[in-house]
């Protein structure tokens, strides 16, 4: 073991230090591309509940919109790791740092689910029922309407809303600190402790930069989409 | 044998009755003209007739065949009653062409994904003829040529309309219903549309049009249908009907129209 002295020669070295919060923000981009890889479908199958006609079917999953929305995300985290062992489900989530990390992107992906569906709801009912009635009179099936009419006019009007939530959700990772994930601010508050500042505040630059490329990527895809008018 | 015969209709919303017992029949490649005031019912029987409404009581024959009849509602599934809606076509008030894609696909989708489906899901019968080529013709014949590939945003709204008829005719429904084909539009477009509309009449287009040119409908129908408060008051040529009514509450819907309101 070394005095506070030896760690504070070792690690604040400014290369260490930047290859270090980088390595930990990988964890961070991670967490937020497994939560939209899961959360976009679950989104979409969750707002398809929340519209259906099966009355106790949509009362249940709006209930549960409700919840998710309505509480902390960082406690979602917190609940969803500790849950199965306090229920006595056995180690749902394997052990150690994966287990950690399962957890948080389960919770991540749930979370992000509720969200999404709210927007996608919002979308598919602002198609304007004349678009669902023409396409029905021409004879196509609901699949066809709702893929080859509805879909792309959906995309369209709810890019911008879908925007806003990815960008929240870059900086969202960070919460995953709250059961241990070395995520990159919580790599960061290891120095602050140790009385060396600038890397918590540093932090930024890696989101904005990560943020700033997903806004040229929106951007560029809302004017694809420019070709027509819904 | 009639094209189209519909029998006791009755629809209700609620507690409003909207139709109440329309009868009527249409013979191959004539034109019906539905008049009436808003609410008399009349775009309510064209929605029935399409299946985007369902009738309370009442039945529908296309060709001699009963395509549809209350008592067995419940029955239809959604393949019946999309095989029994390409009987029509319609061409919607605010013509709802599908904005992302071009004239060309909006005439096309629809058969395209018809054609797919020929031969595998029952029912679904292949149309005779090139779909592009026949998709050319039709838009030809509404006078956008040169539009193929211009998307409907591009388009003025008696465009637009034109390319919503194409698009309905492109399924060759057997009777074409037309909703308020002008209402939507400036009163310098409307003239377009109803040229493309007298050119299927010409054509002997079986077609029921919906609309409020009493003077445009008194031009081409064969048949005229004065409806309110969902019965059907007055029925007969457009002479009858329009030049000359015999029932009080005709006369009065027509003076307001030629007063102007």
């Amino acid at each position: 073991m070394f005095s506070s002295l030896d760690w504070y020669k070792q690690m604040s070295d400014f290369n260490t230090i930047v290859f270090r919060l980088s390595d930990s923000f990988l964890l961070n981009i991670q967490l937020f591309g497994l939560t939209l890889l899961f959360s976009l479908p679950l989104g979409l199958l969750i707002a398809f509940c929340s519209m259906s006609k099966i009355k106790p079917l949509a009362l249940l999953s709006k209930t549960f919109v409700w919840v998710i929305r309505g509480t902390p995300l960082m406690l979602q985290v917190i609940i969803i790791f500790f849950a199965p062992g306090l229920l006595n489900w056995g180690p749902l989530w394997g052990s150690g740092a994966s287990a950690r990390f399962t957890a948080a992107t389960v919770a991540f992906i749930i979370n992000y689910a509720c969200y999404f569906s709210e927007i996608y709801r919002g979308g598919i009912q602002g198609v304007p029922k004349g678009q669902t009635e023409a396409a029905q009179v021409l004879g196509m099936t609901r699949p066809q309407i709702f893929f080859k009419v509805t879909l792309l006019q959906v995309i369209k009007r709810i890019l911008p809303a879908m925007s806003n939530e990815v960008i929240t959700l870059v900086k969202d990772t960070s919460l995953a600190r709250i059961i241990s994930i070395k995520e990159i601010i919580m790599m960061a508050q290891e120095y602050t402790a140790k009385g060396l500042i600038w890397p918590l505040f540093s932090t930024g630059i890696y989101f904005l930069v990560f943020v700033g490329v997903l806004t040229v990527l929106f951007n560029a895809l809302e004017k694809k989409l420019d070709y027509f008018k819904v | 044998m009639k094209t189209l015969e519909v029998k006791e209709l009755r629809k209700s919303f609620g507690h409003t009755l909207v139709l109440d017992g329309i009868n009527f029949s249409l013979d191959q490649g004539r034109a019906l003209a539905i008049i009436g005031s808003s609410g008399s019912g009349k775009t309510t029987l064209l929605r029935c007739l399409n299946f985007l409404e369902q009738p309370d009581e009442g039945s529908i024959y296309v060709e001699g065949q009963k395509i549809f009849d209350a008592k067995d509602r419940d029955k239809l599934s959604e393949a019946d009653i999309r095989e029994k809606r390409l009987n029509f076509g319609l061409v919607f008030q605010s013509f709802h062409l599908f904005p992302q894609y071009t004239v060309m696909k909006n005439v096309t989708l629809a058969r395209e994904l018809l054609q797919k489906e020929a031969g595998k899901v029952k029912g679904v019968q292949k149309l005779a003829g090139n779909i592009e080529e026949e998709a050319k013709e039709l838009i030809a014949q509404m006078g956008l040529t040169g539009k193929e590939n211009a998307y409907p945003h591009q388009l003025s709204g008696g465009q637009q309309q034109r390319v919503a008829i194409a698009r309905a005719l492109a399924l060759k429904p057997k009777i074409l219903c037309f909703d308020e084909p002008t209402s939507a539009l400036d009163p310098e477009l409307t003239g377009e549309v109803l040229r493309v509309v007298r050119g299927l009449v010409e054509k002997k287009t079986t077609m029921i049009i919906v609309t409020h040119e009493i003077a445009f409908a008194r031009d081409v129908a064969d048949h005229v249908i004065f409806m309110d408060e969902g019965v059907i008051v007055e029925e007969g040529s457009p002479g009858e009907v329009i030049s000359n009514p015999q029932k009080e509450r005709t006369k009065q819907f027509l003076t307001r129209f030629s007063n102007g309101t």
